[in-house]
């Protein structure tokens, strides 16, 4: 059993839903997005999204476009953002990883090497926003090969024609898009999310996590209830952002002030 | 546009995948991914409707004012002093360049598809100018996302949009140029799928936007064809087209790729030089392989995979991409990409200017500039058609600008 699959089978027994925080590699620089990804379990992180910063990431809102930016700027390549992963793995086996972004820095480093040293390193499960399942050859047998979850999207436009193929090779849990938009926009309602998902669950047994949208603990509390989890981002990097000094560099406060704000999810989520 | 193929032809692509050899694709996230198929069903559909066709030919004749001329500039061909040059004249279409006759068909495909909302991209502007006249004309609302840097240099095509009430959005993402205007348009549509028809200005993104841009780009090259035949009675011997994205070149080439005589020539921008880190936007000469906005294709990227801005003069040029299936016929060698720098670009915009009384815009001037390199070493039998793509009016600023020259 993926440590994904036991973290979700455990969340079950105790009959909540899970929180996923979400953080960019690298922002705004590798020392606090390392201690922030180190804070993340004891504040009450389920499971962790961590982005691989990318110059182009078509998905995205502004709050995650300018988190990619920082952490280019700070240095971010795929292998220092598997180095997080590492470091973090050594002091803690229990708490599932899930690296998020764009396919074109995984074809640069090599889709094989890049699932051999990502499973090495201690990740769990890919999310790679712009490859669909048609164009998902050139990755989808090394993930499968080195036990890596493949995790795909499923969104609002994808009707139930589509959904049996969507699903097909998918692995650890379906992230559910919740709005048709890039992230950190607007959120779905309750009603909306509770019509949808069903739908999701006719077709699968896996966990399904929403994401896109989900900024507050009440809001993350009801998606992990309506589903199995929620995923929160843009509203953890903008408070980062707000901690930033004028020239973008972290101050005394930055890690603590995200961490604070994983703590309420969590107790919502919890609650 | 259904003319029966020879085997082994080179005019078969792309296949049911959307791909030209091992480019193309459709990599979108996926809430687009059925809207793209969406677009591919209609579009299969419309290509099979003689009447949707007669209303773009209709569009063509009587809008746009097609035939575009074929133009022996014997001045010019005088003083190189080697291959006759002649000009296919897309700078006198209506709108001033051949993104027009692409964003006819995609217009007509859209109100078929019952959208109601149009947007695009656009980098010098033209292809903005094209999609703003052609809302005008069919009343529908139209937004042109622009790079910022964009808009600066290109103020009278950001001045025509407005007037076409088109609204333009200024990107400041990255560093404002045709890349980041693309980024933010497919943002856009990702978030208003529902009504909205995302009008692609050149042979790249996620299938079937570069056949369909394409195809209806090929009204250029066959034309060119039967105008060729007319004139000296047999095909020319080299086509020479710029190439940012590609559209005008794969609208010129793709009727000739089965001609064995016609050698084809692709010109890339050089910008400061190919040997200046992202001086220039040679995606192939100076790229590898790699995804972005939807295909798989070559791109100008860091050993990373980060996609670089790369540079040039023409902002119609300024892309780190190219059409997938520029790609494939640089790979089996069919097409033989060369470039050439802003430097040659703007001696070949002046000198056009002044022996053919012709401004052309600084996209095509990149191609007049290799046709210039070319034309002295050969024969004066050999025939050179250049694909003039549009009209330099929109570029006399900026050449200003680089001349030295206050306004």
């Amino acid at each position: 059993m993926s440590r994904i699959a036991r973290r979700f089978a455990a969340l079950k027994q105790e009959g909540r839903g899970a929180l996923m925080p979400f953080l960019e590699a690298y922002d705004p620089d590798p020392a606090t997005s390392m201690a922030i990804l180190r804070g993340m379990p004891g504040a009450g992180a389920d499971l962790i999204e961590i982005g691989m910063p990318f110059s182009d990431p078509m998905a995205d809102g502004p709050t995650v476009q300018l988190a990619g930016q920082r952490a280019l700027k700070a240095g971010a390549t795929m292998a220092g953002t598997l180095a997080m992963v590492r470091d973090f793995r050594e002091e803690d086996q229990d708490t599932p990883i899930i690296l998020m972004g764009y396919l074109n820095p995984i074809i640069s480093y090599g889709p094989e090497r890049f699932c051999v040293d990502a499973a090495a390193s201690g990740v769990d499960g890919l999310i790679v926003v712009d490859m669909p399942p048609e164009e998902s050859q050139d990755v989808q047998p090394f993930a499968m090969a080195q036990g890596l979850d493949m995790i795909r999207l499923v969104a609002p436009t994808t009707d139930a024609a589509r959904l049996p193929s969507v699903l097909k090779n998918s692995s650890g849990f379906i992230y559910y898009v919740a709005i048709t938009g890039v992230t950190g926009t607007r959120s779905a309602t309750g009603d909306a999310l509770r019509a949808a998902i069903p739908l999701v669950r006719q077709h699968t047994d896996l966990p399904i996590a929403i994401g896109f949208g989900v900024r507050t603990p009440e809001q993350a509390a009801e998606a992990a209830k309506i589903a199995d989890g929620a995923v929160v981002a843009s509203a953890l990097i903008d408070k980062l952002a707000s901690t930033l000094d004028s020239e973008g560099r972290a101050t005394p406060g930055t890690v603590r002030a995200v961490l604070d704000d994983v703590r309420a999810l969590a107790e919502a989520v919890k609650a | 546009m259904n003319q029966p193929l020879q085997p082994n032809s080179l005019r078969s692509g792309p296949d049911a995948a959307g791909r030209f050899g091992t480019f193309g694709g459709r990599y979108v996230a996926e809430t687009l991914m059925p809207c793209i198929q969406e677009v591919q069903e209609a579009y299969d559909a419309a290509r099979q409707d003689p009447a949707f066709e007669a209303e773009w030919r209709w569009l063509l004749k009587d809008y746009v004012g097609r035939p575009s001329p074929l133009w022996h500039a014997k001045r010019l061909t005088e003083h190189l002093g080697g291959a006759q040059v002649w000009m296919k004249r897309e700078d006198l279409n209506h709108t001033g360049a051949h993104k027009i006759n692409a964003v006819l068909g995609q217009i007509l495909l859209a109100k078929r598809m019952g959208k109601t909302r149009i947007i695009a991209e656009t980098g010098a502007g033209q292809h903005g100018v094209a999609t703003a006249t052609a809302c005008a004309l069919f009343n529908l609302p139209c937004t042109v996302f622009m790079g910022a840097t964009d808009v600066e240099r290109q103020k009278p095509n950001v001045f025509r949009m407005k007037l076409l009430g088109a609204e333009v959005v200024s990107v400041t993402a990255g560093a404002g140029t045709l890349k980041d205007a693309m980024n933010e348009a497919l943002r856009y549509w990702v978030a208003n799928v529902h009504d909205t028809y995302y009008c692609i200005g050149t042979v790249a993104g996620p299938a079937p936007y570069p056949q369909m841009v394409r195809d209806f780009q090929c009204v250029i090259g066959d034309e060119a064809k039967v105008q060729m035949q007319e004139a000296i009675g047999r095909l020319p011997d080299t086509l020479v087209a710029a190439i940012g994205g590609g559209s005008n070149a794969m609208g010129l080439f793709f009727p000739f790729l089965d001609d064995a005589s016609v050698e084809i020539r692709g010109v890339e921008a050089a910008g400061h030089g190919l040997d200046v880190e992202n001086g220039h936007c040679a995606s192939l000469t100076g790229g590898r392989p790699g995804v972005l906005h939807g295909n798989r294709t070559y791109l100008l990227q860091d050993a990373n995979g980060q996609i670089l801005e790369g540079h040039s003069i023409s902002a119609g040029l300024d892309y780190p991409g190219i059409g997938p299936e520029h790609s494939w016929l640089h790979e089996i060698g069919r097409v033989k990409y060369v470039s050439a720098t802003d430097k040659e670009a703007l001696e070949a915009f002046q000198l056009c200017s002044k022996l053919e009384g012709i401004i052309p815009a600084l996209e095509p001037s990149h191609a007049i500039a290799h046709a210039m390199a070319i034309a002295p070493t050969l024969p004066k039998e050999h025939v050179i058609l250049i694909n003039l793509s549009g009209r330099g009016d929109k570029d006399i600023f900026s050449v200003a600008d680089h001349l030295g020259v206050k306004l």
